[in-house]
């Protein structure tokens, strides 16, 4: 105040006639000087703000171009009714994957480190390790991606997370439960993971239309390591998605993957006792679709949103199967037989955000037996039926529900209960409680 | 392997669908799709990705704005990481070179203002702290110039056959716009010390800008939602040091407001916060014009 005061009283000096003759003009300079001042307040400022800038000094270390980096802190406390250990989804070939339930008491989940940056005006990189409980490091995901193809094009390399059905390409730290659906479990031991090239094209309509293809090793289930040239295993999927109005937002996905696998084996007990070996060579074929939809009042889910989500999986075998007791009972040793398998699954899980951090949901899912066409007991080479208890007509199904309560947008914490009938003739009671938390970079909010 | 064959046939086919003539604009928040309408007149396509009743923090990289990042040759956004849950996703995967950071087409209003509360102390238990300052830089109209001035020439980059038309546009616009600014801080003197409850951290340009006072904010931490205990301390806060008027944007949750402004017996104003947050704000001019007079009211 006093400073304007004294600007105004020097102006007033310097033109002492025309202040009294022409107030208008007066006041038009005083509107000038005013307007000026504010103008040189603000550079000033502005140069206050861009030196405070230059002194964090983000641009002067090595480290600036440092990676992004986060790390997902994960664990539970687990009260199962059955033995996890004893976990199985009878009925289906087992997948291989680590699809029980965690451990008894306290566990630690996976701890996920994740590094990603642009390579260069071309490639982006992302990797991403899995330290689990066992104390092993996993390499989940470690991957390039283009930039600069355009045209709707992205080429990816290394190892990914398939970009078949829905919650496939989703982190687990993302899911809306602690665990996959049981299609997952049964069919892609959880998820399919690959070594391979994926291809996508995003069409350039306001309609959203993406294609992708993916050439792989095929060495994770269905497929098996199969050390041969060329391609194992591929894929193919399609997307659709767009608004129906400013609160709804959606997505539909058809997808198809075809393995060859060779000897994929898995250990049955026979019925005498004995571990046996079961080994499938042949192909498989998954298809997959998928849906999604999601609420948010006006498209905005900060107070309340809800998602609707369900996938159908068709899962075909067709080819032989080598029965194998020698390493046990030894009283068929090496059988072969025809082997076929028709079997489907799905799931559906609504979560809906009843209130700011507070969450609940349902799901449920449920595989189909459908039909095993086993040569072996059927045309009678000596094992019979009670030779593989696993694959005992058996069409499991699971209820979960779940609450959960994130504080901030980096910490969730779960209580979920689950009637699980994954195995014949009991249900185990589970109830997990799950934190999830998140350190460092920002991540991304994938649809 | 026939079915590749149809794929790529089908591929090209889409391929060769011809451009708008039009220069496609994606713009991440109505102000910046306003922005781009009133410079690039009919020379442009704008969609804008949210409104005015949406977090532009919390958008999820959608289909639909997938797919129209694909077709765009501008990106029209903020920056300073207040899109950083979506954008990059919407970058990586709508397989479009031309928006990539670095590239003409990929413009950030951030990169031509000096932002303000830049944290000194990076840390997340201080909430969702942006590394790069505070980003709702809109809402300070000499902000608006300078990216004005910043777009007019990109426009001019991308498109320069219609350079002379995009300077026109501007040169127009900003006489408006230097009026208008003259006229809002005139009126706007009256808010000179106005204490204000804001919700969160994004009216604080605002604030500066007339030299309003924030004497406090419903969420905890920018970015924490408002907790019971916080509005308690606040509420009790306000008994010795009193507000005028809780001030949200419209696309925050009332509730927290209406709690407080309830029983500290203040007013609760919704300001539209951008283009789109009030009948009144269909523009630029509007979104101020309108601000200004519903915070105006209270001090009348």
């Amino acid at each position: 105040m006093f400073k304007r005061n004294l600007t105004a009283a020097a102006v007033a000096l310097a033109f002492p006639g025309a202040v009294l003759a022409q107030d208008a003009d007066l006041s038009k300079i005083r509107e000038e000087i005013k307007q000026m001042k504010g103008t040189y307040e603000q550079r000033i400022q502005a140069l206050e703000q861009r030196a405070k800038t230059a002194e964090s000094g983000a641009g002067k270390a090595e480290s600036a171009f440092n990676p992004a980096v986060s790390l997902i802190l994960q664990g539970t406390y687990a009260n199962t009714s059955q033995d996890p250990n004893t976990f199985q989804i009878t009925g289906f070939v087992p997948s291989g994957g680590e699809v029980g339930p965690p451990k008894r008491s306290f566990g630690l989940g996976e701890t996920e480190l994740v590094f990603s940056a642009n390579i260069d005006p071309y490639f982006r990189g992302v990797a991403i390790a899995a330290l689990t409980p066992e104390n092993e490091v996993e390499v989940e995901e470690a991957y390039f991606q283009t930039l600069a193809l355009g045209k709707g094009f992205t080429l990816k390399g290394g190892r990914f997370f398939s970009g078949i059905g829905y919650q496939n390409e989703i982190h687990q730290h993302a899911w809306d439960f602690q665990d996959a659906p049981l299609p997952y479990k049964a069919f892609l031991g959880g998820r399919l993971g690959q070594d391979g090239l994926q291809l996508r094209w995003v069409a350039p309509t306001p309609l959203f239309l993406e294609l992708g293809a993916e050439a792989s090793s095929g060495d994770q289930f269905p497929g098996s390591d199969r050390n041969k040239n060329g391609v194992g295993g591929g894929s193919v999927f399609g997307h659709l998605g767009g608004d129906i109005g400013s609160s709804y937002a959606w997505r539909a996905g058809l997808s198809y993957l075809r393995n060859s696998p060779q000897d994929r084996a898995y250990e049955d007990v026979d019925s005498l006792g004995g571990v046996v070996t079961n080994s499938f060579t042949g192909t498989a074929k998954l298809w997959i679709a998928d849906a999604i939809l999601k609420w948010a009042p006006d498209g905005n889910a900060a107070r309340t949103n809800f998602k609707l989500q369900g996938e159908y999986f068709r899962f075909k075998q067709d080819g032989s199967l080598t029965y194998d007791d020698s390493g046990a009972s030894a009283v068929f040793g090496t059988v072969t037989g025809p082997f076929s398998t028709d079997q489907s699954g799905w799931y559906a899980q609504g979560v809906w955000q009843f209130m700011p951090r507070w969450r609940a949901g349902y799901r449920y899912d449920q595989l189909r037996y459908g039909s095993v066409t086993n040569g072996i007991v059927n045309n009678g080479l000596g094992p019979t039926a009670a030779d593989f208890p696993l694959l005992t007509n058996h069409s499991p199904s699971r209820n979960t529900a779940m609450i959960d309560w994130s504080p901030s947008e980096f910490s969730r914490l779960r209580v979920q209960y689950a009637a699980d009938k994954s195995r014949i003739g009991v249900t185990d009671n589970q109830i997990i409680v799950q934190y999830i938390l998140s350190l460092g970079a920002h991540g991304g909010h994938k649809f | 392997m026939k079915w590749i064959k149809h794929l790529s046939g089908a591929l090209l086919l889409a391929v060769a669908v011809p451009a708008a003539a039009a220069l496609n604009i994606f713009a991440c928040e109505p102000e910046w799709g306003a922005l781009a309408k009133e410079l690039g007149g009919d020379k442009v396509a704008v969609f804008t990705a949210t409104t005015a009743l949406q977090d532009p923090h919390h958008i999820e990289a959608r289909p639909s704005l997938i797919a129209r990042a694909r077709s765009a040759e501008l990106m029209v956004c903020t920056g300073a990481q207040l899109e950083i849950g979506w954008l990059p996703l919407l970058l990586t995967q709508s397989g479009n070179a031309r928006i990539q950071l670095g590239r003409p087409g990929y413009f950030e209003a951030a990169d031509y203002v000096a932002t303000i509360e830049v944290p000194q102390v990076l840390d997340r238990s201080l909430g969702d702290v942006h590394p790069a300052g505070n980003p709702h830089l809109h809402l300070d109209p000499h902000n608006i110039v300078k990216v004005a001035q910043a777009l007019t020439q990109r426009l001019a980059v991308l498109d320069p056959a219609n350079t002379e038309y995009y300077r026109a546009q501007s040169k127009q616009f900003l006489a408006r716009w230097q009026e208008a600014i003259a006229r809002w801080e005139k009126q706007g003197s009256g808010l000179r010390d106005l204490p204000i409850v804001i919700h969160h951290k994004n009216l604080s340009y605002f604030i500066r800008w007339l030299k309003l006072r924030e004497v406090g904010a419903l969420e905890p931490r920018p970015g924490i939602p408002p907790s019971a205990g916080h509005l308690g301390e606040l509420l009790a806060r306000l008994q010795k040091q009193p507000a005028k008027a809780v001030v949200r944007a419209a696309y925050n949750d009332p509730r927290p407001a209406e709690w407080l402004a309830e029983r500290a017996k203040i007013p609760v104003i919704a300001v539209p916060f951008t283009v789109g947050g009030s009948d009144k704000a269909k523009d630029l001019f509007g979104l101020f014009d309108d601000t200004l007079a519903r915070l105006l009211a209270v001090v009348k």
